[in-house]
């Protein structure tokens, strides 16, 4: 999306914060090299990978070890500065974007593997060790980590930690809150806490799933021990060929009601096998009205036994053609176009928009009716790519920014989207996070005494309120600001739900 | 099946932090945690599976039903709850899900397929105040707001009182076979953290008495392959054996001495204690029957230990749970004043300030 100001008009107000002042503190703190104040430094800093959203903050610190964080984040806390914390900068909601009154503070420079215990079967990492990193360092061991967000190559852990990162493999593998066993953080006042152990529990309350997936709000994470899995021996793919989106749908449910959960269970609709086909080559069927991706992995004789089982019940559920990949070129030939999906989004499209609801599995072919009528209705294309055995649906959204008006049709496309799913019984974000991006769903998903919950917990982590206010949980200000009723999962009847 | 919701409702609002909450299902485990304080809440007239979508791999109850009657439902959809929560008591059909989540205990399976609070998806509670509040849902990926759910899940009802839960739930292996080796336990720990590493169908596993006996579950290739390249000597009826062990119907269990669990990295050596220890989940839970404190001894390993079962002769003053450090005790009593800011729900049973 184009470049846009970030609505300054955040719950709190921090335009008092003085900016030299904060400037001279910093530079006491760390090294010079480690502290950026000049615009031109600042600007690589001032969005992550959702762009609508930019704001310049006043200074950005890139820590490089436990001490530094301590010592910004007790300074920004006896000086009332607002800090939000930052990983590679991948994330898609705007959760790392900047605060105008505040201090940056990155992790990108802490990312050491201080331990591979291939016994234990742990990884002890710094915050910004890349995902992808972690898996290579372990794999002379066949070990790996398992969640494998698409963006594993650059996203670190410390920003998957902070959204509960999932990927193609969660279904069977589980998502980052999963598979993290420890994390080591400090907090806004500078005390440093462990959450979770290396044992399997930890005593009192599971405060380690709460600061997985709290999205910089909770404190900044310093350390972090993963789990660290074998790694199968083999895996291969199915791919299914189907007539009707609806079949598609009801072959997922068949799937599962066999008792099979596949190491990976994908779908994509003709717009989206269109879209990639010439893009990879992949070899899909460009007649499908959808494709199933269903992957098997483990031993050989156990891929094999369960291939066969899933081969009889896609076609059963009526597939109309049905591959098994041969080798390992071929299935990694099939993967690559659901995970060239984005890129050939962008080829096709010159702006594109990326949704991420998460609906019950049975209403897929409900969502993907009411999207088709919304397309008519802003005038404007959207691809469905989905992780189907999570009922995590991807929604692309192809607009053009130059085009007066088109990138509000396409957010409010985007919104009710969302508010459908939360319709659908679903939730707004599977894996992105709210961030600053979907805050207004918030309001559509939450009432009013869940959301002061909400600042209920924050407040525990962070009485001051600094590390990335205004994200994720929206005051309740802002929600009537909104003008947005609370959908109670399904509950209530929301309006949109006559036109199916 | 019935709903109590506006009964509950007023029950809180008619407690008060001098006349406080005891919240109890079927009394499984009024043994563990701290001594249980205030007037009984009794939850199992708020019964019943609300939904229960065998594709959708969910299914949602009020707090009251009996771990039994979900068990029973999954069993017919070929499902299962793979944490295999304990049921504990003589009759395993008192214990309601309502406190298997509070409680968060997990079963033999809990190393390889993950904990209870792994499976729980989301609830609907009343707070302190009280006000009715759901978190998490029934979907698979949901990362809208912060965990509440999981964050209810192990705490021993100090914080809301679970009106209903979502879990998921998972077929039941294909396959399962159980082998039995003779080992001593130094022998034990190294074989479970070298299998660990493979990819091995292991499902559980249990040391005591030299003797490891291990569970396979798959597909049937798989369990096959495995037991052939393992070896050990083939368990007749090892379902009974992994059934006796969740409910600590197992021999090492029926005495009435003081029981600890130690939560330790799974390659911790052999514990010097005297006495018997049966060892679950590839090393990281043990077991000791034995009436001295073991907390430093499982810190030093890293991790921590719980005062499980206090004998009769028992120390009293003993703490049930080990001590958190103060930055995140005060974590503790902030969370407490959001969720029950009145102080009404079983007070002390965690720690005696919360």
């Amino acid at each position: 999306m184009v470049s846009r100001a970030h609505d300054p008009e955040l719950e709190q107000d921090f335009s008092d914060v003085d900016r030299d002042a904060l400037v001279a503190e910093l530079a006491r703190l760390v090294p010079a090299a480690n502290l950026l104040c000049e615009t031109e430094d600042l600007k690589p800093y001032e969005c992550d990978g959702l762009a609508a959203y930019r704001q310049v903050p006043l200074a950005v610190v890139l820590a490089e070890n436990e001490a530094q964080v301590v010592a910004v984040l007790q300074t920004c806390h006896r000086l009332g500065v607002p800090v939000v914390a930052r990983g590679a900068g991948t994330g898609l909601s705007g959760g790392a974007l900047p605060h105008g009154n505040g201090v940056l503070l990155s992790l990108a420079k802490m990312k050491r593997i201080l331990k591979i215990d291939p016994v234990a079967r742990v990884a002890v990492v710094e915050p910004g060790v890349r995902n992808l990193a972690i898996s290579e360092a372990a794999a002379p061991h066949g070990l790996y980590y398992a969640p494998d967000p698409s963006s594993q190559i650059a996203c670190t852990i410390g920003g998957n930690i902070a959204e509960n990162a999932g990927g193609v493999h969660c279904l069977k593998y589980g998502l980052t809150v999963h598979n993290v066993l420890r994390v080591r953080a400090v907090t806004m006042a500078g005390d440093v806490i462990e959450l979770g152990s290396h044992a399997l529990d930890a005593p009192g309350y599971d405060l380690l799933a709460v600061a997985i997936g709290s999205e910089g709000l909770l404190a900044v994470v310093t350390e972090v021990t993963v789990k660290l899995v074998p790694r199968p021996e083999t895996a291969r793919v199915v791919m299914a060929s189907f007539a009707d989106v609806a079949r598609a749908g009801d072959a997922v449910a068949a799937v599962i009601a066999a008792g099979i959960i596949p190491a990976g269970l994908e779908m994509m609709d003709k717009p989206a096998i269109a879209a990639v086909e010439p893009f990879v080559n992949a070899g899909y069927d460009l007649d499908a009205a959808a494709i199933l991706l269903c992957e098997s992995d483990g031993t050989p004789e156990e891929v094999d036994e369960e291939i066969a089982r899933m081969r009889a019940v896609l076609e059963a559920s009526g597939a109309t053609g049905v591959r098994v990949s041969r080798d390992e070129a071929e299935r990694t030939r099939f993967w690559a176009g659901r995970k060239a999906a984005f890129p050939a989004a962008g080829r096709l499209s010159p702006d594109y928009y990326c949704m991420d609801g998460t609906i019950p599995r049975k209403r897929l072919g409900d969502i993907l009716r009411a999207i088709a009528d919304m397309e008519r209705e802003f005038g404007l294309r959207c691809m469905n790519v989905f992780h189907a055995g999570d009922g995590n649906l991807h929604p692309l959204i192809l607009y053009d920014a130059t085009v007066p008006g088109e990138t509000e049709r396409t957010e409010e496309f985007g919104a009710r989207i969302l508010e459908m799913s939360v319709a659908l019984g679903g939730t707004i974000t599977g894996e992105h996070g709210v961030g600053h991006e979907k805050l207004r769903g918030m309001c559509v998903q939450f009432a009013a005494d869940e959301l002061t919950a909400f600042h209920g917990v924050k407040a525990a982590f962070d009485p001051q309120g600094l590390l990335n206010p205004g994200k994720a949980v929206p005051s309740l200000h802002r929600c009537a600001e909104f003008g947005r009723m609370h959908v109670h999962r399904g509950e209530l009847k929301f309006p949109d739900i006559e036109r199916f | 099946m019935g709903d109590l919701t506006r009964d509950f409702t007023d029950r809180i609002a008619a407690a008060s932090g001098a006349k406080p909450l005891r919240i109890r299902g079927g009394g499984s485990k009024d043994f563990y945690g701290e001594m249980p304080r205030g007037e009984i809440l009794d939850t199992r007239g708020h019964s019943g599976i609300v939904a229960y979508e065998p594709t959708e791999l969910v299914i949602t109850a009020r707090c009251g039903t009996p771990l039994a009657e979900i068990e029973t439902a999954l069993a017919a959809h070929g499902q299962f709850l793979p944490f295999e929560p304990p049921a504990f008591g003589e009759a395993t059909s008192l214990a309601t899900v309502g406190g298997a989540v509070a409680a968060g205990l997990s079963g033999p399976r809990r190393a390889s397929v993950g904990a209870l609070r792994d499976f729980v998806l989301g609830v609907n509670i009343l707070d302190g105040v009280p006000r009715r509040l759901t978190f998490g849902g029934t979907v698979m990926k949901n990362v809208a707001g912060y965990d509440v759910s999981r964050l209810i899940a192990g705490s021993m009802g100090t914080l809301g009182l679970i009106l209903e839960v979502s879990l998921k739930v998972l077929p039941r292996p294909v396959a399962e076979a159980t082998l039995r080796f003779e080992l001593p336990q130094d022998k034990a720990l190294d074989v479970l953290n070298a299998w660990a590493g493979q990819p091995l169908p292991i499902s559980a596993s249990c040391w005591h008495d030299d003797a490891l006996t291990v569970r396979l579950s798959g597909a049937n290739a798989a369990v096959a392959a495995a037991q052939r390249k393992l070896g050990g000597e083939p368990v007749a009826d090892g379902d009974a054996f992994w059934q006796e062990l969740r409910e600590q119907r197992h021999p090492f269990f029926t005495d009435r001495e003081t029981l600890w669990r130690l939560s330790v990295p799974s390659i911790t050596r052999a514990l010097d204690l005297p006495g018997e220890q049966l060892i679950e989940w590839g090393g990281s839970q043990r077991w000791w029957r034995g009436g001295a404190n073991v907390r430093e001894a499982a810190a030093r390993a890293g991790g921590h230990a719980v005062l499980f079962r206090q004998s009769e002769h028992g120390d009293k003053s003993a703490r049930v749970f080990a001590p958190l450090p103060d930055a995140v005790m005060a974590i503790h009593r902030r969370l407490k004043a959001t969720f029950d800011p009145r102080g009404v729900f079983n007070p002390g049973r965690l720690y005696p300030d919360l």
